[in-house]
């Protein structure tokens, strides 16, 4: 498989759907991430070693003191419509965070909703994937793992990966048609390249493939 | 038992579940995503479906049951069926709750109790569609054949 020397990455993906969960914790897995599944926004701030008053009150003793969370996460990938904390909600905490806010983090909805679509990518989302998500949509979580793990690297990517050998042919065929317009040159798949920050790094993702009505 | 008359019949069944429309595009992602390392994953999301689902069902009945009818509670219940039946390419369950969605909005209690009734029919009708399927495909293991793509 791909992932070579590397250690894998570590996500967590939040939902309040059984279902979901599984499916998106199936998908991952594929993709050959680690993954820690909750099923709420208070959660995912926990297993982030966050408390939800942390960002009002620093002295709390709860949080320990060195600034890295217990376990480390290299994204974060959230259900948008929750009870309590919704995905926004936890966005924001996450970007709030001093020791949080270099963590990547993907919203996910059933509903396309241009407005809220925006304002989670406002809020610093990385990515804002339409349910039921894809193989071929996890594929555009690599640009922004590779970022994470390169010390000096602070500009977003907006090469393709060439195709993941996890792929079924079908899904090859599939991302070869939905990536042709934002195929660039470069086809080297794990070292990340400086490129200028792109302005179509905020342009709304719209999966236009899916049968979500 | 003849295995290759059981293959036929899985693949025309299947093949008439989606010409149906009881199924959609995602159960053939859900299957692509089932290996020999994850070999019952098809069978295990289904089932958290039907749990999921009989639980949901049972949530909206006794929500328009009530004296007055809490709309916002009765679509959270539908918005999640919705979204779960998308998950698993359940089109037609999904399709109603679109429709009972609307009704919710509307405040219309005649609408919803209608849908309900349509969402429980047909997921019924997806629920025995399916579990004849995963029949047939035990059948088809037992006999010492796999299950046809």
């Amino acid at each position: 498989m791909g992932m070579a020397a590397e250690s894998q990455f570590h996500v967590l993906a939040v939902d309040d759907s059984i279902i979901d969960r599984k499916l998106i914790e199936r998908l991952l897995k594929t993709s050959s991430y680690q993954v820690t599944t909750v099923d709420s926004g208070s959660k995912a701030l926990e297993f982030l070693g966050l408390h939800e008053d942390d960002t009002t009150n620093p002295s709390t003793p709860c949080v320990s003191p060195n600034n890295h969370q217990e376990v480390e996460v290299n994204l974060v990938i959230t259900d948008y419509c929750m009870p309590g904390m919704t995905g926004y909600d936890l966005l924001k905490k996450i970007k709030e965070s001093s020791s949080l806010r270099d963590i990547p983090v993907v919203i996910m909805s059933s509903e396309n909703v241009p407005s809220r679509i925006s304002r989670c990518l406002e809020e610093g989302a990385e990515e804002f994937f339409l349910k039921p998500v894809r193989l071929s949509d996890l594929n555009k979580l690599r640009p922004h793992l590779m970022k994470t793990k390169s010390k000096d690297q602070h500009q977003k990517q907006e090469k393709q990966e060439e195709k993941s050998a996890f792929q079924s042919p079908k899904q090859q065929q599939q991302e070869k048609e939905e990536h042709q317009q934002q195929q660039q040159a470069s086809n080297n798949k794990r070292k990340a390249i400086e490129e200028g920050l792109s302005p179509e790094r905020t342009r709304p993702r719209y999966n236009g493939i899916t049968t979500v009505v | 038992m003849d295995v290759v008359k059981l293959q036929k019949q899985l693949v025309d069944y299947r093949a008439s579940l989606y010409h149906e429309a009881f199924l959609d595009e995602q159960f053939t992602q859900l299957q692509e995503l089932q290996d020999e390392n994850n070999p019952d994953f098809v069978v295990e999301v289904v089932s958290l479906f039907f749990e999921d689902s009989e639980r949901l069902l049972n949530e909206l009945a006794k929500a328009l049951e009530q004296q007055s009818i809490d709309f916002k509670r009765v679509d959270a219940h539908v918005h999640q069926l919705k979204g779960s039946s998308s998950s698993i390419g359940a089109q037609r369950v999904q399709k109603v709750c679109i429709t009972f969605r609307n009704y919710c909005e509307e405040q219309n209690v005649e609408g919803c109790l209608k849908c309900l009734q349509q969402v429980k029919h047909e997921y019924s009708l997806v629920k025995t569609k399916l579990e004849t399927m995963f029949k047939l495909q035990q059948q088809i293991l037992a006999a010492g054949g796999s299950i046809p793509m």
